[in-house]
């Protein structure tokens, strides 16, 4: 009967995650159309977009390879396995001890590899462009990701995403290096999801852009695992801020119904709040040229590195 | 009885390279000779593995060959039947593709001859036990690979990346000979048994010396300026061997001069040995990120997992210095696991180059492209392979690069202030160099195998031939599995990393369903068999969904052209404007990059053009001027061979007087 409950947990917590992505996704558009005085999407359009892009005819360019069709599959997958890692209403559930934050990071370079990739596949300059951009990103973004994940994991004494969260609610204390490592992982969270000011959600056609001109190619069936996996990044970064700086409610192993409950709805609380600060650092401010943007990641890799030599310093800041 | 086999094993690599010497101008001299070195390969591989399996005490040989009044010992431990592991799996894979790759040679007696000789050295230098049958073999591997690199002679820049090799080598052996000799003259025998039992006098000098002899050998930086010249210049299973097995021969030889022979280790050593190793994974990245040769791209990928290596033996050293054996065996562990992994995925990726060469005639990725369609199992392989590197999960070079972090997470344990700073950013290195490593890879295999065809050779490419497939694929399959399946790879390390360290991981295989445990008391933990089954149930299920819920429609159409007809395929992105703007944010402190746009005015027909200047600040500011002074000196030294016979009568008197004098002095 446990093992059934444990299952029945894990796979609530990959649908609920799965479930909730576009509507992560819904929830700041129409907040950001708010703030900019318009009207905006309804909620559930993510669904219907997605819904749409399913049931349409692919096109494919004339040499588009078997990589090019398979891609967006394993993306899809990486990263879905990578968002469930994080715990979101619950920690110690039955495999979350199959990956830590660097397996989980790693996963999201395996689905971004493959983006990349798949970028390349048909050979015009708008994906070579857009591949190129997003592993310049990426080469200062990931390392930044790792010292962030070194400075939590020496101060929780662990990489594994449960217990970094069961220690941080035991051991509520102000940190230096958990200021420096909240600043970098903030920074690194915009990067990663292609958001303004290092990227714009919103643009098709214009030379800054670099994720939508790496999927430019893609259509139909294949963009909507695409947009999927771009929607469950956005909700693993939030979810990952939530549950390593605000672990409060996460309902431990054993608990009751109430517990999980109460945990389910401080997430969708959580989830809310981290979308309205994004939404209103995006609005507040206006996007960067692109070779601005390697030196706003590198104050990124430089905050965790400075986070991670405090600590070898002494454990105490 | 394993060490018998082995020394077998050699005689018949030995004999090999006579039998191919022989035969080699006839048809099927590469499946003759290939073939034996793979069936010798394989027998080693086997008794190796029976022994690592096993376990045993350590057995020793003595053979009447060899210095006349000592011989030749032989021994085979658990750390020399690891790399007697390590080396013959490479060197079986690079057997099995040459029987196949082994077409494409114009001139197959300038190869076939020394080939089997490279693998009986590396063998024997593995295997040996005295000081004087190690220098021997060591220098027989230079030598062997030597010919091999100048194979092809008639081009210069081969000529001259021979010369530059056969020098660092020499150079090498010199700085063993000396680390030998420091050894050998406190414990008054050249066997490796009487230098263990006694303490060395000047172990500090030892380790500069092993790390300098050793390290330039691996390709560290700043002795690495050969590797990317030679490595390539070699046929491509050379290359292979020479990437993939012989630095992995060198970082044998730094672990058995400085973990077993030498005393115990002080702790400024790995503070040199992380900071070498932090700057050579870094270094190698970027250098491999400005190159469009794909086997020299491969080449510099080299230095940076030799860099990679050497961080987990720099921490195992700094660990054992301040008595800390759990976390020395889980650092020993993850380096040792790298060099097996490096070996695997480099093998793999410069099979997957020799393939592209032999199908299209091409190392230049700017003039490859859209190999996919055409090569679609090379590109498979060379896909894993290029994953592999680039340490991502579910594959193996992950899981050692997640050990090495997790080495890095012990360490604030570490008391001492030089090591409290350095091993951070030597982190900070290693996780730059992974992401760049994957930036690098999505240019080569971007370049070279999607996209449209640039050239007419690239266009009309076949795939190739089976058994070098099949080596290719093997190679992929155990990447896969040893990424899969780390814990029993461990687990098989265990006795390897007891001997050195005096502690060993704990058990890996049946605990917690086969996840990864670094240290016992540690709660972090990665599992890549359930990573790897997740990830594939959930792209299996999606492609079920979305066929069941959605169309399965596709129509073909032309790319997306923004109105502009798609002109050449030169107007793809290339290897170079793939790599500008990396090239522009770390090269231009690190390689002095400038660019210089020459643009004609307006009206005039002439093409722009862009000129990228990139300066070698290792060649430039440690070689060229070294090998100024040589010439200088040389030219000075030159008047001493126009003599007449009195003056050189002088010259031996003056010199003798002078040692007289200091002998005197010294005692």
């Amino acid at each position: 009967m446990d093992v059934m409950l444990a299952l029945a947990l894990q796979g609530g917590q990959m649908c609920g995650v799965l479930l909730l992505a576009p509507l992560l996704l819904g929830f700041t558009r129409r907040l950001k159309a708010r703030l900019l005085r318009r009207r905006g999407p309804p909620l559930l359009q993510p669904y219907r977009d997605l819904l749409k892009l399913v049931r349409k005819q692919v096109v494919l360019a004339d040499n588009a390879s078997w990589l090019f069709r398979g891609a967006p599959y394993v993306i899809f997958a990486a990263t879905w396995v990578a968002a469930a890692l994080v715990p979101t209403f619950a920690i110690g559930l039955t495999f979350s001890w199959i990956g830590d934050m660097i397996a989980v990071i790693a996963l999201l370079g395996t689905a971004r590899f493959l983006l990349a990739l798949a970028g390349m596949d048909v050979g015009t300059s708008f994906g070579g462009i857009g591949s190129s951009r997003e592993m310049l990103f990426a080469s200062l973004a990931e390392p930044a990701m790792i010292m962030i994940v070194f400075t939590v994991a020496l101060v929780a004494g662990s990489t594994q995403l449960s217990f970094v969260a069961s220690f941080m609610h035991d051991n509520v204390s102000l940190r230096v290096s958990l200021g420096l490592a909240v600043a970098a992982l903030a920074i690194v969270a915009l990067a990663e999801n292609a958001r303004i000011p290092v990227d714009n959600p919103a643009t098709h056609l214009e030379l800054t852009m670099v994720h939508e001109a790496m999927v430019l190619e893609y259509g139909g069936r294949h963009l909507a695992m695409i947009e999927l996996a771009a929607a469950l990044k956005l909700l693993l970064y939030v979810s990952l801020v939530a549950c390593i700086f605000l672990p409060w409610g996460l309902a431990a192993t054993g608990s009751g119904a109430a517990a999980y409950a109460i945990g389910a709805a401080l997430y969708l609380g959580k989830l809310a709040a981290g979308g309205f600060f994004m939404v209103l650092f995006e609005t507040s401010i206006a996007k960067m040229r692109v070779f601005r943007v390697p030196q706003f990641l590198a104050a990124a890799l430089m905050l965790g590195l400075l986070g991670t030599l405090l600590l070898f310093v002494s454990r105490s800041f | 009885m394993q060490g018998g086999i082995a020394l077998w094993g050699v005689a018949v690599l030995l004999a090999s390279a006579g039998v191919a010497a022989l035969i080699a101008s006839h048809r099927w001299a590469r499946h003759v000779g290939y073939g034996l070195c793979l069936g010798a390969c394989l027998g080693l591989m086997l008794a190796s593995g029976h022994y690592l399996v096993l376990a045993p005490a350590p057995q020793s040989l003595h053979l009447p060959v060899g210095l006349p009044w000592t011989g030749a010992y032989f021994r085979l431990d658990p750390l020399a039947a690891y790399f007697l592991l390590v080396v013959n799996l490479g060197g079986a894979g690079a057997s099995l593709f040459a029987i196949g790759y082994g077409r494409n040679e114009p001139q197959p007696a300038r190869v076939l001859p020394f080939y089997p000789l490279f693998l009986a050295a590396m063998n024997l230098v593995v295997l040996a036990d005295d000081a004087f049958g190690f220098l021997l073999a060591w220098e027989l591997m230079s030598l062997a690979s030597w010919a091999l690199v100048v194979a092809h002679h008639h081009d210069p820049d081969n000529l001259r990346a021979g010369y530059i090799y056969i020098l660092m080598a020499s150079f090498g052996t010199l700085a063993l000979l000396l680390a030998f000799g420091v050894l050998a003259a406190s414990s008054g025998g050249y066997s490796f048994a009487e230098m263990r039992s006694a303490s060395p006098a000047a172990p500090g000098l030892i380790l500069l010396l092993a790390l300098v002899g050793a390290g330039s050998k691996a390709g560290l930086v700043p002795l690495h300026v050969w590797l990317p010249l030679a490595h390539p210049a070699a046929p491509s299973h050379v290359s292979a061997l020479m990437s993939g097995v012989m630095t992995k021969v060198a970082v044998y030889g730094f672990m058995r001069m400085v973990f077993d022979l030498n005393g115990a280790p002080a702790w400024w050593w790995s503070v040199l040995v992380i900071t070498l190793a932090g700057i050579s994974s870094l270094l190698g990245v970027l250098g491999a990120l400005m190159q469009h040769d794909l086997k020299r791209l491969l080449a510099y990928h080299t230095v940076e997992n030799i860099g990679i290596i050497f961080l987990g033996l720099g921490l195992a050293l700094a660990f054992s210095a301040h008595a800390l054996p759990a976390p020395a065996a889980l650092a020993l562990s993850a380096a040792l696991f790298h060099v097996f992994n490096h070996s695997l995925f480099k093998s793999l990726l410069f099979f997957g180059s020799g393939a592209v060469l032999g199908a299209t005639g091409e190392r230049d990725m700017e003039r490859l492209g859209g190999l996919i369609g055409r090569m679609p199992l090379t590109a498979f392989a060379f896909l894993t392979g290029a994953m592999a590197i680039s340490a991502l999960p579910p594959l193996n070079g992950f899981v050692s690069e997640w050990l090495t972090l997790q080495a890095i997470l012990i360490s604030p344990q570490l008391p001492s202030w030089a090591l409290k700073l350095i091993v951070p950013a030597a982190g900070a290195m290693l996780a730059l160099s992974a992401a760049l490593a994957a930036a690098c890879f999505v240019k080569a295999f971007g370049v070279t195998f999607l996209g449209r065809p640039r050239t007419a050779a690239a266009a009309a490419a076949r795939e190739t031939d089976r058994a070098s497939l099949t080596a290719m694929l093997a190679a992929a399959l155990l990447c896969l599995m040893a990424g899969v399946l780390p814990g029993p790879c461990l687990d098989a390390l265990a006795p390897v990393v007891e001997a050195l360290t005096g502690a060993r991981m704990p058990p890996q295989s049946w605990l917690t369903a086969l996840s990864l445990v670094p240290v016992a008391e540690s709660r972090s933990s990665y599992n890549g068999l359930l990573v790897f089954v997740f990830v594939a149930a959930g792209t299996l299920l999606s492609i079920a969904v979305v066929y069941c819920v959605g169309s399965r429609a596709v129509r073909r159409g032309p790319a997306w052209d923004c109105g502009f007809p798609l002109v050449s395929p030169l107007s793809q992105y290339s290897a170079d404007s793939f790599a500008q703007p990396i090239r522009r944010v770390f090269g231009r402190v690190v390689f002095q990059a400038r660019e210089h746009v020459e643009m004609p005015p307006p009206g005039d027909a002439r093409p722009a053009r862009l000129t990228v200047t990139l300066k070698d600040l290792v060649w430039d500011g440690l070689y060229a001027p070294l090998a100024a002074g040589v010439v200088i000196a040389a030219e000075r030294l030159n008047h001493l061979q126009f003599l007449t016979i009195r003056q050189y009568l002088s010259l031996v008197f003056v010199a003798l007087v002078g040692l007289l004098l200091a002998v005197s002095i010294w005692t």
